[in-house]
């Protein structure tokens, strides 16, 4: 069991070492309670990653059910998510914890 | 204010089902209240912790950390599920006779509740955190604070409010039904979870096999409502679940009968050894 996990955990770092050198990187700033670019245009069916960054003192939620994606980013600090493959179409997102603002989509295509 | 108040009861349901749940499936267990107090205390104090350090949790693992985190402490918590389920299947019969019989407490079963104190804290931690990183961030934002920070606290009041009601609309189950019933709401609860942690590691990018989206329901219920988030907390909803999310989803209740199975025909059944 433990040993599976390590064997898991190995496995996942190697992975995630090799997702890093991948093309479909794309960065996504929170300043103000607010995501820039707003609109993200993504390839449609492929898996995609966006590293989140953080400019705020406050952290934030990157919430999007769409998605499928629920992830706290920390002030003055970054996430990566990993989304995909997705079907053509609009794919909206928010920061939950200042919904009024920070809200996005992602457009794959 | 109203805004918070939402935010934070939205994170608070979730874990309030899974609380009231496993309490009403440990109904008349002697020290459980000890435990669950235990698993509370413990998890309310770690989600403080795990939210100072969620930079430093995000961060880690190429900025999966979180994601990892996530899913473990959902996989531990649905192998608690499914050692609760077991040792219900095997002694759940004896302890709702004798509570029939006596009326009051039974003395069995330290060992389930330990398990099941791992799950409420675990489900504490992991939504708790939010709330007090969300309420971090009101206090930290300074402006309008005081207002944002009632709501919050309300909504906290207002989950908990929640949970009681789970609880005890719980318990108004026939005492002959209530493990049958809790087991079964055990069951699709461990499924639900098992298929949101699968989703959390490919998030982290650890799991990519079978990742098409199988069908998209979110005109009929989105994972955003309160109810949606209920369904989601209670039999695992997710309004775009991928093909990796449905087989383990059926696969977790499948062991979960199977396990439940094994453990009622076990002939040694009647030993009170089988009880440790």
């Amino acid at each position: 069991m433990r040993a599976g996990l390590v064997a898991i955990g190995i496995a996942a770092l190697l992975a995630a070492g090799a997702a890093v050198a991948r093309a479909n990187d794309y960065v996504l700033t929170i300043k103000d309670h607010r995501f820039t670019p707003a609109e993200i245009k993504v390839p449609a069916n492929q898996r995609v990653m966006i590293t989140i960054v953080n400019d705020d003192v406050t952290p934030e939620e990157f919430d999007s059910s769409a998605l499928k994606v629920e992830k706290v980013v920390a002030g003055k600090s970054k996430g990566v998510v990993r989304i995909g493959p997705l079907n053509p179409g609009r794919y909206t997102f928010i920061g939950e914890y200042h919904e009024a603002t920070a809200k996005g989509v992602v457009i794959a295509e | 204010m109203l805004g918070a108040l939402i935010i934070v009861f939205r994170e608070v349901i979730e874990a309030g089902l899974i609380v009231g749940i496993v309490m009403a499936a440990t109904r008349g267990v002697v020290g459980r209240g000890r435990w669950f107090s235990i698993g509370r205390g413990c998890s309310v104090l770690g989600a403080g912790v795990v939210a100072m350090c969620a930079g430093v949790i995000s961060d880690a693992f190429q900025g999966a950390g979180q994601e990892l985190f996530n899913a473990r402490a959902l996989v531990v918590a649905v192998i608690m599920l499914m050692w609760h389920n077991a040792w219900m299947a095997r002694h759940g019969r004896e302890i709702a006779d004798e509570m029939r019989r006596v009326g009051a407490a039974v003395s069995e079963g330290a060992r389930p509740l330990t398990a099941l104190a791992v799950v409420v804290a675990l489900a504490v931690l992991r939504e708790g955190s939010e709330v007090v990183l969300f309420l971090y961030g009101i206090m930290a934002s300074g402006t309008s604070g005081s207002a944002l920070m009632v709501g919050g606290v309300l909504g906290i009041i207002a989950g908990a409010a929640f949970t009681a009601l789970t609880y005890f609309g719980l318990l108004a189950i026939p005492s002959r039904y209530i493990f049958s019933v809790t087991s079964w709401l055990i069951a699709l609860l461990a499924a639900g979870m098992a298929a949101q942690a699968v989703q959390f590691l490919n998030n982290a990018g650890m799991v990519v096999a079978l990742d098409r989206t199988v069908w998209d329901t979110s005109w009929l219920l989105s994972d955003g409502s309160i109810f949606g988030r209920l369904m989601h907390a209670l039999v695992g909803y997710t309004e775009r679940p991928t093909e990796m999310q449905l087989v383990v989803y059926i696969t977790t209740l499948f062991a979960m009968f199977l396990l439940m199975r094994i453990a009622r025909y076990s002939p040694r059944q009647r030993l009170p050894a089988a009880a440790e």
